[in-house]
């Protein structure tokens, strides 16, 4: 089958875009990487979260509110698409803040967020102790919980299962995936592009790069710059406990199976996915600092993954001047987006251009001139 | 089901298994002691509820998570009697209190 189009990378970016174009009728064929690659979709936090987002860059504010406000139709299409249940809950989300500062600091950053959305009604509210305390009847929180930020839109869902659900969901819809296919080279072949795998080429009228750190070397050969760097974040997962959380919070949520997820860290920028005993001893504070309680639960395993950090954090999707049907999707908040990557961007793609909505988001952003 | 071979004769500690006096002998693990119950479960799964028993006796399975003295999700199989402990058999999720 010669596709349509070919998307390299399986992760949660690659995997909704692919998604997405199945059920437009593209055929699809999606390049999956090895066990061994760096691999963001092993280490998602699983928020679907808007508070707090998009400082400096109104656009992403913006399109983080439609990914939040499309996700329930996204995660009741794929669920039943793909059988596989995502438990979607947005009943709002929590960020706790410690002490009386810390609440204020909390209160002026969604502010400021705020005045540079222009308009629209606060999706988001500050919560003194008593109020919190009201939202939290089963949790004793910690002397200094101050209160926390109230995010309306904000929620959680498995991210494990967002990605086992996309990859069985394409495949439903006609897709093919080829899983441990590197793509070692990209060449015009006309107005096609042919991908040089290992031992083996391609041919596609249409491609998309969603390789995560891997996208920058597949770009610059369709003529995009894109500058990334890994940024580790650690997370820890306890035993299983019976529901108390009702609400996600910021780098603490319980997920649907009873673990608590503690995270994340930002604490380097190689390619190394080790853990640290500092990390562990960190967030395990921060944690009982807002739930001691907490001290007595089992860790039962910590982990590390590599966010995907373009150089203001936010993402790239681009179109090649230079090679007309090459596109890039690169971004740290998968599953967030993942309902605007499933709909409106594979859209986009399908029809051949991204529209204007998309264009802050292009990787000239940081293409400084060589010379002043 | 299991019975001891000898009588540990001066060596016996009483421990409370979900408040029954239950005789052992000092030294032996928690999960020994379980598996000489007629009750022979040691607790549910946190999923489907459905009953375990202490498996590998060597601190790899967690099938013989049980509470002690309050403290939960200890492994049966690694910590050793006291004379007194109370041993609750631990039922699904533990609560975020035990």
């Amino acid at each position: 089958m010669q596709p349509d189009i070919v998307v390299i990378g399986g992760g949660t970016v690659g995997a909704a875009v692919a998604y997405g174009l199945a059920m437009r009728r593209q055929k699809v064929l999606l390049l999956d990487g090895d066990d061994g690659d760096f691999r963001a979709a092993r280490a998602n936090f699983g928020l679907v979260w808007l508070q707090g987002k998009g400082l400096d860059m109104p656009a992403y504010q913006a399109l983080t509110r439609s990914s939040t406000e499309l996700w329930r139709g996204f995660s009741d299409e794929l669920e039943a698409e793909s059988g596989i249940e995502l438990f979607l809950e947005q009943n709002g989300g929590l960020a706790f803040c410690l002490g009386e500062e810390g609440l204020e600091k909390r209160r002026l950053d969604l502010l400021r967020l705020h005045n540079q959305r222009g308009g629209g009604e606060p999706d988001w509210e500050m919560l003194d102790r008593a109020a919190l305390e009201r939202l939290l009847p089963g949790v004793a929180l910690g002397p200094k919980v101050a209160g926390a930020s109230f995010g309306r839109r904000d929620g959680h869902a498995n991210p494990l299962r967002l990605l086992a659900a996309l990859h069985v969901a394409l495949l439903r819809r006609g897709a093919n995936v080829r899983h441990r296919a590197r793509v070692n080279r990209i060449e015009p072949a006309g107005a096609d592009f042919r991908l040089v795998l290992n031992g083996e080429t391609l041919t596609a009228p249409r491609i998309v790069i969603a390789a995560g750190l891997g996208s920058s070397a597949l770009a610059r050969q369709v003529g995009l710059e894109v500058p990334l760097r890994p940024e580790r974040g650690q997370v820890l997962v306890t035993e299983r406990l019976a529901r108390f959380l009702p609400l996600p919070a910021s780098g603490l949520r319980q997920t649907d199976e009873g673990t608590i997820m503690i995270g994340a860290t930002k604490d380097g920028h190689d390619f190394d996915v080790s853990t640290t005993t500092e990390a562990a001893a960190s967030l395990s504070r921060k944690t009982t600092e807002i739930i001691p309680a907490l001290a007595g639960v089992r860790l039962v395993r910590h982990w590390a993954g590599l966010r995907i950090m373009t150089p203001d954090s936010y993402p790239i999707y681009a179109e090649s001047r230079s090679h007309p049907g090459a596109f890039v999707a690169i971004c740290h908040s998968g599953v967030t987006l993942a309902a605007v990557h499933a709909s409106l961007l594979a859209e986009a793609i399908a029809e051949g251009s991204l529209p204007d909505t998309f264009s802050p988001f292009h990787q000239r952003r940081f293409d400084v001139p060589q010379a002043a | 089901m299991f019975r001891k071979l000898h009588n540990p004769g001066s060596a016996t500690v009483t421990i409370y298994i979900d408040g029954c006096a239950v005789t052992a002998e000092a030294g032996e693990s928690i999960a020994a002691v379980m598996l000489r119950q007629p009750t022979g479960w040691s607790r549910t799964t946190s999923i489907s509820q459905s009953p375990r028993a202490p498996y590998c006796m060597m601190g790899v399975c967690f099938e013989c998570l049980v509470a002690v003295d309050g403290k939960g999700s200890l492994q049966g199989c690694l910590t050793p009697v006291r004379d007194g402990m109370r041993v609750t058999r631990q039922q699904g999720r533990r609560s975020l209190s035990a």
